[in-house]
């Protein structure tokens, strides 16, 4: 398993070799594949970007966009944005966890869902947003996103 | 390559393309307008089209900036103006290709406008739509009227022409002409664009780079975003005139992650522009070269800072360093860095084109020319919007967004994001520009403007952005990292019903600290949604420190909800509605809401039908119901 990971990953790395800008593209490149970064990434991305792997889970550690533990099938992604806010996202979000039965950053325990709160997806217009997988829904309801959640259960 | 026959090939395929004899669908295909259901509707549109057998061409546009329109769809039948339509479903559009494009009625009572000059009776001019009368729109003059992915629209559209005419001219005449102009920083701080460009051009060192920050992290804001998913050119462009300028060929664009769009349609407009030879080595056959590369941002909004920005592209912790030396002189691996915004230079071509001194006749006497600005909020037109300096905030929300929903009374507006404050209704005559708007005690910013009324707490917008501007600290420095939990911890209690009297200057204290002890823009800005609010709305702080009251209604805790006797009807709709089981009633029973119980989630005063209204949201008072479910009736 291990060393088909670390193979996998070699292939999704090998583009960045030699490139000037290495690490974060390389961490970017690796969840795009695997939806997180096993631990082993942080290894592999060292070498191909000339760095010990503490370095490199310090860069991936500082920013909220990588995960280091696997998301569900789904991910819903809640916008705790200022539009959002002063348009009732708070108690949207509220709804959600009621409703998954979890917090945000989880995932639900038959690997179904994800949750997770991001400022901001710039659809201000259409506040509350919430988004699932790719696609964005706009001007939220508790009972919307009850709906919306049913599609996909 | 000459750039008069690209100029010429393109010119003539687009006038083909509206003068033909198919008719021509652009549809708004930017994120909004995709959340909106816009993809259905294309979709739709194609499937009848082909079952119609009716040949037509479609163009994929971006946002022109009525987003609380979209769906959008634009239709050009020959002979006719082009007409928009908004709001459009799939049933609506299969309509109006039955009725319109087959048989002859333009439906006026779908249409929002007609564009150029001649009309269609009964629909109005597009542009003489109150939200788009007073703009003038030139960083975002192609945002919804060419193809996006079509890199000879945008030449059709003048495009590149900038750049044509700006490698004809010494590199210090471009500059000159951006002096002129007037052009100041669009990200917030207004810094001169071309003084930039010109301590760059001078600086010794080599290599140089010209990088454009669109990290777009302001909640509330997305200007970047819709210019660069309707005219990812406009910005390519800028920035091979900055290269010309300043004397390099590397260009990196800093994309937020959350913008995959934009991302996707910067890297087509780059390989079509290297394909045509406006982009690569040896521009347009000339001794320039110039090469752009996309680094996509992960997800911090400190990196919207320069030095932060650019600690980031080269695969470090984004976390902003002392300054100076700034970054002209020290900035991408300690080279000179020429860094500027989405709409900075998107700018730039029309200014090389009709001369600095056109730009300059829009705007104030600090502040020249256009700003864009994310209308947003408790707002009865949100959308992105292009104005000249100058306005007042009052014709933005009333002419332009059409006032507040409900004609509900207005309370404050929010401007500049994390980093800007909540300025009153006194100050709404205040004309937009940077110096007037830093003097009310908030900031232009990169352009967010949310609208709150009198359903808005302004002590839970302030506890928002604190507890914002706390997770995105990059732990750097002690006031920032230690100040903003202190401040978040107050602002959480004092929601909570827990304030005191003293706690209102204690904020004001800390807030100041952590201005005056932070290095960069977040720490020195961050608190300024506190202190601008306490300036302006002391009442309302005052009454949930003293009288444990939130005057609008949104801090839970001091918050309660209460079923009316005289009203309910015992329909048990909110009882079976609510999640936690805290309404007890029964058939014909006035139901009756367990204050322990409750969780305040408003779910039962939605669900409650509006001819009964009979759920109430209270502050500060005790309202007598019964105890327990009593029969319908039973009290009047």
């Amino acid at each position: 398993m291990s060393t088909d990971l670390k193979s996998q990953m070699q292939e999704v790395l090998a583009p960045l070799q030699g490139r000037q800008v290495v690490l974060i593209p390389a961490l970017q490149a690796v969840q795009e594949k695997f939806g997180y970064l096993p631990e082993v990434a942080m290894e592999e991305i060292g070498r191909v970007a000339g760095v010990s792997s503490n370095v490199v889970y310090g860069v991936a550690s500082f920013y909220a966009q990588f995960r280091f533990i696997k998301p569900g099938e789904h991910m819903i992604k809640i916008c705790l944005g200022t539009a959002c806010h002063v348009r009732g996202a708070a108690g949207l979000a509220k709804s959600l966890e009621r409703e998954l039965h979890i917090e945000p950053g989880k995932t639900t325990p038959d690997g179904k869902f994800s949750l997770e709160e991001v400022r901001c997806f710039g659809s201000c217009a259409l506040a509350p947003v919430i988004v699932v997988d790719d696609q964005v829904y706009g001007n939220m309801t508790t009972t919307k996103t009850k709906e919306i959640l049913d599609e996909f259960r | 390559m000459d750039f008069a026959k690209l100029r010429n090939k393109a010119i003539k395929e687009w006038q083909a393309l509206w003068s033909g004899d198919k008719p021509l669908i652009l549809i708004g295909l930017a994120t909004c307008g995709i959340a909106a259901g816009a993809s259905a509707v294309l979709k739709t549109i194609d499937e009848e089209l082909a079952r119609r057998n009716i040949k037509a061409s479609i163009i994929p546009v971006g946002c022109i900036g009525l987003c609380y329109l979209e769906p959008l769809v634009d239709i050009v039948k020959p002979g006719y103006p082009r007409i928009c339509y908004s709001q459009v479903t799939p049933e609506r559009a299969i309509k109006l290709i039955e009725d319109y494009l087959v048989n002859d009625n333009p439906h006026p009572d779908l249409a929002l406008g007609s564009f150029g000059e001649s009309t269609v009776e009964n629909i109005p001019k597009f542009f003489e739509h109150p939200m788009l009368k007073p703009q003038v729109r030139i960083a975002t003059r192609n945002c919804g009227h060419i193809n996006p992915e079509d890199i000879n629209h945008y030449i059709a559209k003048g495009g590149y022409n900038g750049l044509n005419m700006a490698l004809g001219m010494y590199p210090e005449d471009v500059i000159k002409e951006v002096e002129k102009s007037g052009l100041r920083g669009r990200g917030g701080a207004g810094f001169p664009t071309w003084r930039k460009w010109d301590e760059a051009r001078n600086s010794k060192t080599t290599p140089k780079f010209v990088v454009c920050n669109a990290d777009e992290g302001d909640p509330g804001a997305f200007m970047d975003r819709s210019v660069l998913e309707g005219d990812p050119h406009s910005v390519l462009e800028g920035m091979a005139i900055a290269g010309h300028a300043i004397g390099t060929s590397n260009g990196y664009i800093y994309v937020r992650a959350e913008y995959p769009l934009a991302v996707r349609r910067l890297q087509i407009a780059i390989d079509q522009a290297k394909k045509l030879g406006l982009l690569g080595d040896n521009i347009l056959d000339t001794e320039f070269s110039f090469n752009i590369d996309i680094m996509q941002g992960a997800g911090a909004f400190v990196c919207g800072e320069g030095s932060a920005l650019m600690y980031s592209i080269e695969g470090k912790r984004g976390m902003p360093r002392v300054r100076p030396p700034r970054s002209v002189a020290s900035g991408l691996w300690g080279l000179p860095t020429s860094l500027n915004n989405v709409e900075t230079f998107a700018n730039v071509s029309p200014i090389v084109t009709n001369g600095g001194d056109w730009y300059a006749s829009y705007g104030t006497e600090t502040s020249k020319g256009t700003k864009t600005f994310a209308l947003t909020g408790k707002i009865g037109r949100p959308g992105l919007i292009e104005v000249p300096m100058g306005i007042t905030l009052r014709q933005i929300i009333y002419e332009i967004g059409g006032g507040i929903p409900g004609d509900k009374p207005f309370k404050a507006i929010q401007t500049g994001g994390p980093s800007g404050g909540c300025l009153p209704e006194s100050l709404l005559d205040t004309p937009v520009d940077f110096e007037t708007l830093t003097k009310a005690g908030s900031i232009m910013g990169s352009g967010g403007m949310v609208v709150l009324d009198e359903d808005t707490c302004i002590v839970d917008v302030a506890r928002y952005f604190i507890a914002f501007c706390r997770d995105e600290s990059c732990g750097k420095c002690v006031p920032c990292r230690e100040g903003l939990p202190l401040m978040s911890n107050m602002l959480e209690r004092i929601t909570q019903g827990d304030g005191n009297a003293e706690d209102i200057e204690q904020l004001i204290d800390i807030g100041e600290t952590i201005i005056n002890g932070s290095l960069c823009g977040l720490g020195n800005s961050a608190p300024n949604p506190v202190l601008s609010s306490i300036r302006y709305f002391r009442d309302e702080w005052e009454s949930h420190v003293i009288d444990k009251r939130c005057p609008a209604l949104v801090c839970k805790a001091l918050i309660n909800f209460y079923i009316l006797p005289d009203k309910c009807a015992g329909c048990g709709i909110c009882a079976r509605a609510c999640p936690v089981e805290a309404i007890s009633g029964g058939k014909r029973l006035v139901h009756v809401i367990n204050q322990k119980k409750c969780i305040k989630c408003t779910t039962c005063l939605e669900k409650c039908p509006e001819r009964f209204s009979a759920i109430v949201k209270v502050t500060g008072e005790q309202i007598e119901v019964p105890k327990e479910p009593v029969p319908v009736g039973a009290n009047k």
